[in-house]
């Protein structure tokens, strides 16, 4: 492979997949870089000309920009949280030789098949109605009154749905990397007179770090962009209106293409910024 | 300070019996060698002694008292394991700390304790590295300091050596025997190679599917080893053992002659066969001989200098008093 021949023919090769891919990233890139300076409206009178940055301060001094973005990371950071911590101990509870293992595992795996718009109408039909829901008929099995949960927990649910159906990603990976632990080293440690707390926290945590961080990274650039859950839940009210609905809603709730445009290159800087921060934290953890 | 008596001491998984019910006693201060072929028992007898495995029943007893259901840490016992387990994210000092940091001593004796492990063992200059960045015979360094700085009442070792290569393997037998000297703290090692059980113990456990077929010093088991099968696995080369007549000329089934004590001639001896193998180690030249109607090979050591070559015919001299006796149920005839 290492001739002068077969790497020109391999750059031929190549060459196809690299357009094709440039292509779609740069297109679509451009083209909202292209709309976001101009006063864009479909339904209004089209293409009215070049605005410069107006629609960018638009979108920055609208009253729901700030509340968005809290949003957003209100619902990322709870949804990483929860993963983590719940994978974490999930997979050190199927990591246990138990009957029927295999069942049990592909069990647990089974929501991240489910489709986001599939699952969050089940959760919304099925389990917090606060008239026929599953949970409404616990809370009066109990006397209490039942909870209206997307409208007077709305945030806390749509975590609550988006962590159901990562928390199996996030198990699967800890699991493979709790059953790559030597366990030579546990039993060093219980030999060096470590309890199963000590053992978890100076031995397994560590061994995992790495695995959390790519479950972290991983599920960062999918969360930012999560729409379905919102969409067929509460449809951006009661505050679960992040920035990429508040994009949405720009562009096709007020048929105001710039507008939307400029809050889509927001994003983009939005998840950069994430991106750096979590790189800074947690990137450390996967050289050597 | 670290006598350990096991009391009709078994163990089975499941259905098997892997440890039928053993007695022993290791002195306090001795170094003693569990030897074995792969899959005798030796490590799972080592797991229960640290407390890693239970027992299925009997009594094990660290200086008289009873520890059969003493968790492994409060045995006061430091084991070094085979993949040396060092902890891959903590530097070599905060390996060696570990121990200490758990048992909760002090800053500065902890400070102490690691520098003194760290000069016995030649670790000064890494004790800020991290064991990826180590060489073999450096971590298993490690893994022993580690096991010294909890001033244990016994060391275990499981295989120590087993994934050094051969050079590193004679300078670290060395080394813990030197420990070992130093130290004069009771040392169980667990291993299948017979020259480090040779080299190191002062007392030699043979064990064959979970059965102890022999204790006692090298050579007492080199001398008279009180089966076959102890016959057949220390020593180097492997006894010879022949069966049939020549061994109902001496009034056994079975008689046993090591390679070292026999001697080689071109003319001269009353055994004859002819040369297929010879092994020329310069100090030695070991001799696999075919065709002797005794046995289908037998191995001879001679001197470096003997130079028959393949196909040549030679005449063997055993020493007769160092013929060995087996009955037909391999046991020692005295």
């Amino acid at each position: 492979m290492a001739t002068q021949h077969s790497r020109s023919a391999a750059r031929l090769m190549m060459a196809p997949a690299v357009v094709l891919l440039l292509g779609w990233m740069l297109v679509p890139l451009i083209m909202t870089l292209y709309f976001s300076f101009k006063k864009y409206l479909p339904l209004r009178g089209g293409d009215l000309g070049w605005v410069g940055f107006d629609n960018y301060v638009r979108f920055v001094t609208s009253s729901a920009f700030w509340p968005s973005v809290l949003a957003t990371l209100a619902i990322v950071g709870g949804v990483l949280v929860i993963t983590v911590v719940f994978g974490v101990l999930l997979a050190i509870l199927l990591n246990q030789p138990m009957w029927g293992q295999g069942i049990v595992r592909i069990l647990v795996i089974a929501p991240f098949f489910v489709m986001p718009t599939v699952s969050a109408l089940v959760w919304k039909n099925m389990f917090m109605d606060p008239v026929n829901g599953l949970f409404a008929h616990l809370w009066k099995f109990f006397g209490a009154q039942p909870v209206e949960w997307l409208s007077q927990a709305s945030l806390q649910s749509i975590v609550m749905i988006v962590s159901w159906q990562w928390l199996p990603f996030a198990t699967l990976i800890l699991l493979t990397a709790i059953q790559s632990l030597d366990s030579e080293q546990l039993e060093a440690a219980e030999m060096d007179g470590a309890s199963p707390l000590k053992r978890f926290a100076y031995i397994t945590l560590p061994h995992l770090s790495r695995a959390i961080t790519v479950v972290v990274l991983i599920q960062t650039i999918f969360l930012l962009a999560i729409f379905a859950e919102i969409f067929v839940t509460t449809q951006g009210s009661f505050g679960t209106r992040t920035l990429t609905y508040l994009i949405y809603q720009r562009v096709l709730e007020s048929q105001n293409v710039g507008l939307g445009s400029a809050g889509g290159v927001y994003a983009i800087i939005l998840a950069n910024i994430v991106a750096i921060f979590l790189m800074r934290i947690v990137g450390k953890n996967l050289d050597a | 300070m670290g006598r350990i008596t096991l009391d009709k001491v078994s163990k089975r998984f499941g259905d098997v019996e892997v440890i039928p019910p053993l007695d022993l006693t290791i002195e306090d201060g001795e170094f003693t060698v569990f030897v074995g072929p792969s899959g005798c028992g030796k490590s799972t007898l080592l797991r229960l002694i640290a407390g890693l495995e239970d027992t299925t029943s009997g009594q094990i007893r660290i200086d008289s008292q009873d520890a059969t259901h003493v968790p492994p840490a409060k045995r006061g016992l430091a084991m070094v394991f085979q993949s040396y387990a060092l902890y891959p994210h903590m530097s070599v000092r905060k390996n060696i700390a570990f121990p200490m940091k758990m048992a909760g001593v002090p800053e500065d004796e902890q400070k102490r304790r690691i520098e003194a492990a760290a000069n016995a063992l030649n670790l000064t200059d890494y004790l800020d590295r991290r064991p990826g960045q180590l060489s073999g015979g450096q971590r298993q360094r490690v893994a022993i300091g580690r096991a010294i700085v909890r001033e244990p009442s016994a060391f275990l070792f499981d295989e120590p050596l087993s994934n050094l290569d051969a050079a590193l393997r004679v300078g670290m037998r060395l080394e813990i025997s030197e420990l070992h000297e130093r130290l004069k703290t009771t040392m169980i090692y667990v291993t299948h190679d017979q020259v480090e059980a040779m080299t190191m113990a002062d007392k030699i456990v043979v064990l064959q599917a979970g059965v102890i077929e022999q204790v006692g010093s090298p050579l007492e088991l080199y001398h008279e080893p009180r089966n076959k099968f102890v016959a057949g696995f220390i020593g180097s080369p492997k006894m010879n053992f022949i069966e049939g007549a020549e061994a109902g000329k001496h009034g056994a089934h079975t008689i046993g002659i090591r390679p070292e004590h026999i001697a080689v001639s071109a003319d001269e001896g009353p055994w004859s066969g002819a040369v297929s193998v010879s092994e020329h180690l310069g100090s030695d030249t070991f001799f696999h001989v075919h065709d002797t109607g005794l046995a289908e090979t037998i191995t001879v050591r001679a001197d470096g200098e003997v130079g028959f070559r393949h196909g040549d015919r030679i005449r063997l001299t055993p020493r007769a008093e160092l013929i060995h006796k087996f009955d037909e149920n391999g046991l020692r005839i005295a």
